[in-house]
């Protein structure tokens, strides 16, 4: 459904004539792209005028050089835009008085029990002593879901029946102090910023005690509304962060934008999946990359560059340069391939068709063809493995046996490595232009 | 007419004075400029109805502005509105036609499954149904304990297994108790999952499989959660959804914030999945039946006009 910007201008440029320079008419055209870009990955409406302005701004007068491409020099500026709008990462501040109190606010099924308890996994990993408060008295069961996480973490939970909020964190902050933590983590009820009886109660909560750190959470799915809920909580108590959840579905996370924009506190922590590990720094990069349709290639890159051994990866590498790449290392790949988290995560983060296609299949499907894989190149001799050419007819129906699969299945595979030593003998000639090709 | 709604307009009161008013100062003019079609379209967009719809519906009324020769910034607005509920189809009453009637609801993390499952038990219990509630959710920490204080509350019977346990063989007895104990109307809660996940999706079309094989027929409808303040990822969630489980609507939750839940109107657009219920509030008979006219206020509240009339 979302074509990527880099698409979208792309074909603009195509009706473009080629000058010298970006003039006021061109750039006009690509600012109609991106603020369509920009609404659809829900970024606000105002923020986007205001966006849009800046960048235009820029943009006219551009020199088109050699090197970039109208397009690419405009995503360029966009890019630049966005990373400065997201503002740098920032860090928990946890400096002054023990312990630091933490609370989290936001709407109903933000998400913020599910990010108390991974934040409290994440501090307690780094050694700090943590509480858990649970002061959400009015959702069913809410109470018990925070004692069920904690109890997962091995991190207590402080929570006394029928006691309001208010005194409820005054009394756990006392505990935690008497107890020697280090850190409490307040998860509060989720309530509408509309809402005044609930965000009064935010308000003493947040002036009955003193509270370090006040995070937002807030779903990586909601619409233009952002805007207006964040500017409501910040009214009510001071926020200093930023939590953006749900970030492993597809939604483009324009929200951020606009919450920014609109409150000027920076974003900490974007929570990426349903285990308890699963809550990651913020990266600005990552993030507008993300927002422009131009997909997670960070994350990829960086979770391939430490899976990979790094003697290993230099190695791969040469063999790749120098076209002697054989079934040996085909079958290296396919193991780092799994150690990466498998070929489902991998797959949820390829950027915009290529991952909505890849994500059509079944991971577990995809797994079985890569075991079945395995166990093909397991099944020939090391000759074979280095000089497929000998692979003959008698050869294949033998290694078919081993894996304990049909000969089609083999031929098959060897025709796929066929195509890859193929396409990187291409890369080879044609060096870094052919790879930009490939991406074109 | 305000009776019909007068719940709805209470729930939606408190989101009148917070939202933005601009246009309203722009209505010291009367005619229509360049600016006011920038004004129609900042609300059509602000209230979450996506760029290509808003774009559609901004160019139809260019077009009917021309043809009926509007000149006064009401009547363009009269026009929008028309343009709005065309567009949305009202839907038919729920007919309980065969029981145990089974109703599966399914929806992506935090978008209000529990909570309005047990608005839905609280709805059909005023009818005279006999409702059980079937907690297939046994993934989330405590989700199932939720559901449960909700049976405790509405004195309903609830069906649950263990944490972890398998959620087709939870629906599957609970479709077998219903059947025993002659319900009327069964609720089926799952877990809230991505519609991005493959595996969790599988797992859901699996749940539905199984309820089809305990009662034939079933589940007689698959109703999907949204929160109404969801962006533009709405229409991906209701497409995935509609694809797996054959969504037969949609229920549009927490529309008493300051949202306007306008990618339902898209959806039912470009999806043809009817808006069924909305949720107007926290308290359990804050759900009402979809009203366009209602609906279609809200997304234009900004607009003064309606006071004249």
């Amino acid at each position: 459904m979302f074509d990527s910007l880099s698409e979208r201008l792309n074909k603009v440029f195509q009706q473009l004539r080629r000058r010298g320079k970006l003039s006021a008419a061109d750039v006009d055209a690509v600012m109609r792209e991106v603020r369509v870009a920009l609404l659809e990955a829900d970024v606000h409406y105002s923020v986007v005028k205001d966006f849009i302005a800046r960048v235009r701004e820029r943009a006219v007068g551009v020199e088109v050089s050699e090197a970039l491409n109208p397009a690419q020099q405009v995503i360029k500026i966009v890019h630049e835009e966005l990373i400065a709008t997201l503002g740098a990462p920032a860090r928990l501040n946890l400096s002054g008085q023990k312990p630091h109190v933490i609370m989290l606010a936001g709407l109903q099924g933000a998400g913020k029990t599910s990010a108390a308890a991974k934040l409290a996994k994440m501090l307690r990993d780094q050694g700090e002593r943590v509480l858990l408060v649970a002061a959400d008295p009015y959702r069913p069961a809410a109470v018990t879901q925070l004692q069920t996480l904690g109890g997962q973490i091995n991190v207590p939970v402080f929570h006394v029946e029928k006691k309001a909020p208010p005194a409820l964190v005054k009394q756990a902050v006392d505990t935690a102090r008497k107890g020697g933590s280090s850190v409490v983590i307040l998860d509060t009820a989720g309530r509408s910023q509309l809402d005044d009886g609930m965000m009064t109660e935010l308000a003493a909560i947040h002036q009955e005690t003193t509270i370090g750190e006040t995070l937002i959470v807030v779903d990586a799915m909601t619409g233009q509304e952002a805007l207006n809920i964040a500017a409501g909580f910040n009214k009510s108590i001071p926020l200093t962060g930023i939590v953006l959840t749900k970030m492993e579905g597809d939604a483009r996370g324009g929200a951020a934008i606009s919450i920014r924009s609109v409150t000027g506190i920076p974003i900490k922590f974007l929570t990426t999946g349903e285990t308890i590990d699963a809550l990651e720094n913020y990266e600005p990069e990552r993030l507008a990359s993300r927002i422009l349709g131009m997909g997670d290639m960070l994350t990829l890159i960086e979770r391939a560059e430490t899976t990979f051994e790094a003697d290993n990866a230099r190695e791969q590498a040469e063999k790749i340069i120098t076209g002697q790449f054989t079934l040996e290392d085909f079958a290296d790949q396919l193991k780092q391939l799994k150690k990466m988290g498998g070929i489902g995560q991998v797959m949820d983060m390829l950027p915009g068709n290529m991952g909505a296609a890849a994500r059509m299949q079944s991971p577990d499907i995809a797994e079985k063809g890569l075991k079945l894989t395995e166990a093909i190149i397991s099944s020939m001799t090391i000759d074979e493995r280095r000089h497929p050419d000998i692979l003959n007819a008698s050869r294949r129906r033998r290694i078919a046996r081993g894996a304990g699969t049909e000969v089609q299945n083999v031929n098959r595979i060897i025709k796929q490595f066929r195509e890859v030593q193929r396409m990187m003998k291409t890369f080879k000639k044609s060096g870094r232009q052919g790879l930009a090709g490939m991406f074109r | 007419m305000p009776d019909l709604f007068s719940k709805w307009k209470k729930g939606l009161a408190r989101t009148r004075n917070a939202t933005f008013g601009r246009i309203a100062s722009a209505l010291g003019a009367t005619e229509l400029s360049a600016d006011t079609w920038e004004e129609m379209e900042a609300i059509l967009l602000q209230a979450d109805l996506g760029v290509g719809e808003t774009s559609g519906l901004i160019e139809t009324l260019k077009n009917s502005a021309n043809e009926k020769g509007l000149t006064h910034i009401k009547d363009l607005q009269d026009e929008l509105r028309l343009q709005l509920l065309n567009r949305l189809d009202s839907p038919d009453p729920i007919d309980i036609n065969q029981t145990p009637y089974v109703i599966m609801i399914v929806g992506v993390n935090g978008s209000g499954k529990t909570t309005t499952i047990a608005k839905l038990a609280h709805r059909m219990v005023a009818e005279h149904q006999k409702t059980m509630l079937v907690a297939a959710d046994t993934f989330r920490a405590a989700a199932v304990d939720q559901l449960q204080v909700w049976g405790e509350k509405l004195n309903l019977p609830v069906i649950a297994g263990q944490q972890d346990a398998d959620p087709g063989s939870v629906a599957y007895d609970g479709i077998q108790s219903a059947l025993a104990r002659k319900m009327d109307v069964v609720f089926v809660d799952t877990a809230g999952r991505l519609h991005t996940r493959f595996n969790l999706m599988e797992e859901l079309k699996k749940v539905q499989r199984v309820i089809s094989k305990a009662l034939p027929g079933a589940p007689h409808a698959t109703w999907l959660i949204l929160d109404a303040a969801t962006g533009q990822n709405a229409i991906a969630q209701a497409k995935a959804f509609k694809e797996s489980v054959d969504v037969t609507g949609i229920i549009l939750a927490k529309l008493d914030t300051s949202a306007k839940g306008g990618m339902a109107f898209t959806i039912q657009r470009q999806l043809g999945i009817p808006i069924l219920y909305v949720g107007l509030g926290e308290t359990i008979d804050s759900l009402e039946p979809f009203n366009r006219e209602a609906f279609v206020e809200g997304i234009l509240e900004s607009l003064p006009a309606s006071s004249g009339e």
